[in-house]
């Protein structure tokens, strides 16, 4: 064993100075206690999670095999696979992704950049923000109101795609415009000061710095989307159907299968339940996963 | 060096600014000779931003400030209808008081400005964002790593790559708002020569806070001071360099230069 030498430094003194008259007793004990708290409610949360997540894959994973994703569901619904209603659940991913993210990252980049602090403008955030606050079974009314029925398109993924977007939406616009935000006024003055005009200055510099930023926001809305069950109630989402090859037909959807089959048919299938569940979890945990670690990457390489 | 290009020099008559009902700066009217160092000094909150700031015209992008008055660079009024502020602000570069490059590399920060510009060519390119290194002095430096993040270089290395990048647009006018207050005294060092070799090609005005840094590199320095919270500031005395730091003509002057306030 190797000592660190000792000898430039100070001898040190036998007496053990506390310095504990400088912090009361009092002060102490609450900090013990928040510090157990937080502790305690942390792993709390860790432990539910695994268990949640754990659970799920023991229960689920026997029931995985090609047959089961890429089959259509057979036996009246007590064999086979799930293939419709995982193409469903893609073509619904997809078309949010087509009506809410260009919509709701434009308004954000107009709320956060051109719109200013005006009156109207204010009440316009109020009102997106409370958009995120409605119910999604009321979203999944206006929706059967507004796409199935006043604008006819039935039951259908287009319906269901916009009535998902609406759902969607508040969520795009609060995450660009926070990403927005987050750009430090000095870049935009250094861009503006080499002779951007606001545009250039928005499209070489803000909006590439805020883009991790925005991505992020966009898939969390898309996997809320994702794994909605109440807006595509009533505007199309199927008990059975083949696999959609276009807008205009009802499709099957994993969250409405997995909810069907827990809750519907005269003979139990267990396995499909547990399976859809995996699936559906899976394939949104994999996204956020991923999101999240390009995100952290990004984020290292922008320290400010 | 010759330049075909005209050097910076602003005229400024009886400029005023104000934001919103508040008057900001009132009354200024001097000359800033072409390729010269100009130095704004003068206590917190007495206009040298705000000065500076009307000379690329960056204040009309904040609300509500209204600019009175003329400011004519090289003989024409900037805030002419027919200028437009984007091109003036090719020609008027800035330094900002923090470091602020771009979260690109060190090339592409330079590039940025010839790129605004629409130049295009790779070898144009490289040319400028050499050159424009090397008057910032910090070529030697990066030259073998000019891929690199520019956030991975120190502070002082930041705040020369933010002078190459006003460089690379070729302007005539630089304007430095305390582009040292945030670096240590090597790099304040650094930056300072730099200054002394920029004044060749272009004009230079500098707010600074360091009465020693302006008496350092200036030739002219302007003195503002803004006399009690409800009148707006005021252009007290501009004289050269060495009148100014040894023989003030006006008491308040010599008062704040020998450090009786502010």
């Amino acid at each position: 064993m190797t000592r660190t030498p000792t000898k430039t430094r100070p001898a040190r003194s036998k007496e053990v100075v506390t310095f504990s008259s400088y912090c009361s007793k009092r002060a102490r004990r609450i900090e013990a206690i928040v510090r157990s708290f937080t502790a305690i409610c942390c792993v709390g949360v860790v432990v539910l999670v695994v268990f949640l997540l754990g659970y799920l894959f023991i229960r689920g994973v026997g029931s995985l095999s090609w047959s089961f994703i890429f089959d259509a569901p057979k036996d009246r619904m007590t064999a086979g696979g799930i293939w419709p209603a995982i193409v469903g659940t893609l073509w619904l991913i997809g078309l949010v992704s087509a009506f809410a993210l260009p919509v709701g990252i434009a308004t954000g980049i107009y709320l956060a950049e051109i719109a200013g602090q005006s009156r109207p403008v204010r009440m316009l955030r109020i009102a997106i923000a409370n958009m995120a606050g409605v119910p999604s079974v009321v979203y999944g009314l206006f929706g059967y109101a507004a796409f199935s029925l006043a604008l006819g398109f039935g039951k259908s993924l287009l319906a269901m795609g916009l009535t998902l977007s609406c759902v969607t939406l508040p969520v795009v616009i609060t995450a660009t415009e926070e990403a927005l935000r987050q750009i430090p006024k000095e870049q935009r003055q250094a861009a503006m000061a080499l002779g951007c005009t606001r545009a250039r200055t928005l499209g070489k510099i803000v909006l590439p710095t805020a883009l991790p930023g925005i991505i992020t926001g966009a898939i969390l809305g898309l996997s809320r989307a994702a794994a909605e069950t109440a807006p595509i109630l009533f505007t199309g989402v199927a008990f059975f159907a083949p696999v959609a090859t276009n807008v205009t037909q009802p499709s099957m959807a994993l969250p409405y299968h997995l909810y069907i089959m827990a809750t519907q048919p005269t003979t139990p299938a267990p396995h499909i339940v547990w399976g859809t569940a995996l699936v559906l979890t899976g394939m949104l945990s994999i996204t956020n996963a991923g999101i999240a670690t390009w995100r952290s990457y990004k984020r290292r390489k922008l320290q400010w | 060096m010759v330049t075909t290009e005209p050097a910076g020099s602003f005229d400024i008559s009886n400029l005023s600014v104000s934001y919103g009902s508040e008057a900001a700066l009132t009354g200024v009217s001097f000359y800033i000779e072409p390729r010269r160092v100009t130095a704004l000094i003068g206590p917190s909150g007495c206009g040298k931003s705000t000065l500076l700031r009307c000379f690329n015209r960056m204040n009309d992008a904040l609300d509500n400030v209204k600019v009175e008055g003329l400011i004519a660079l090289n003989g024409s009024d900037i805030n002419a209808k027919s200028v437009d502020s984007v091109s003036l602000r090719m020609y008027v570069g800035q330094v900002f008081q923090r470091p602020n490059p771009f979260p690109l590399s060190i090339y592409d920060n330079v590039a940025f400005g010839p790129r605004t510009q629409g130049i295009r060519k790779r070898e144009q390119l490289d040319e400028l964002v050499i050159d424009s290194l090397k008057k910032a002095a910090l070529y030697d430096e990066v030259k073998n790593s000019l891929k690199k993040h520019a956030f991975e270089l120190s502070g002082g290395q930041q705040q020369r790559l933010c002078i190459a990048r006003a460089l690379a647009t070729k302007p005539g006018v630089l304007l430095m708002d305390e582009p040292c207050s945030a670096l240590d005294p090597i790099s304040t060092g650094m930056i300072e020569s730099t200054v002394e070799q920029l004044k060749e090609s272009v004009t230079i005005v500098i707010v600074t806070h360091n009465m020693q840094q302006a008496s350092r590199i200036s030739d002219t320095t302007a003195f503002l001071l803004r006399e009690s919270i409800d009148e707006p500031a005021q252009l007290i005395e501009v004289t050269d360099t060495t009148t100014m730091f040894t023989q003030p003509s006006d008491q308040r002057t010599e008062n704040y230069i020998t450090g009786r306030f502010g």
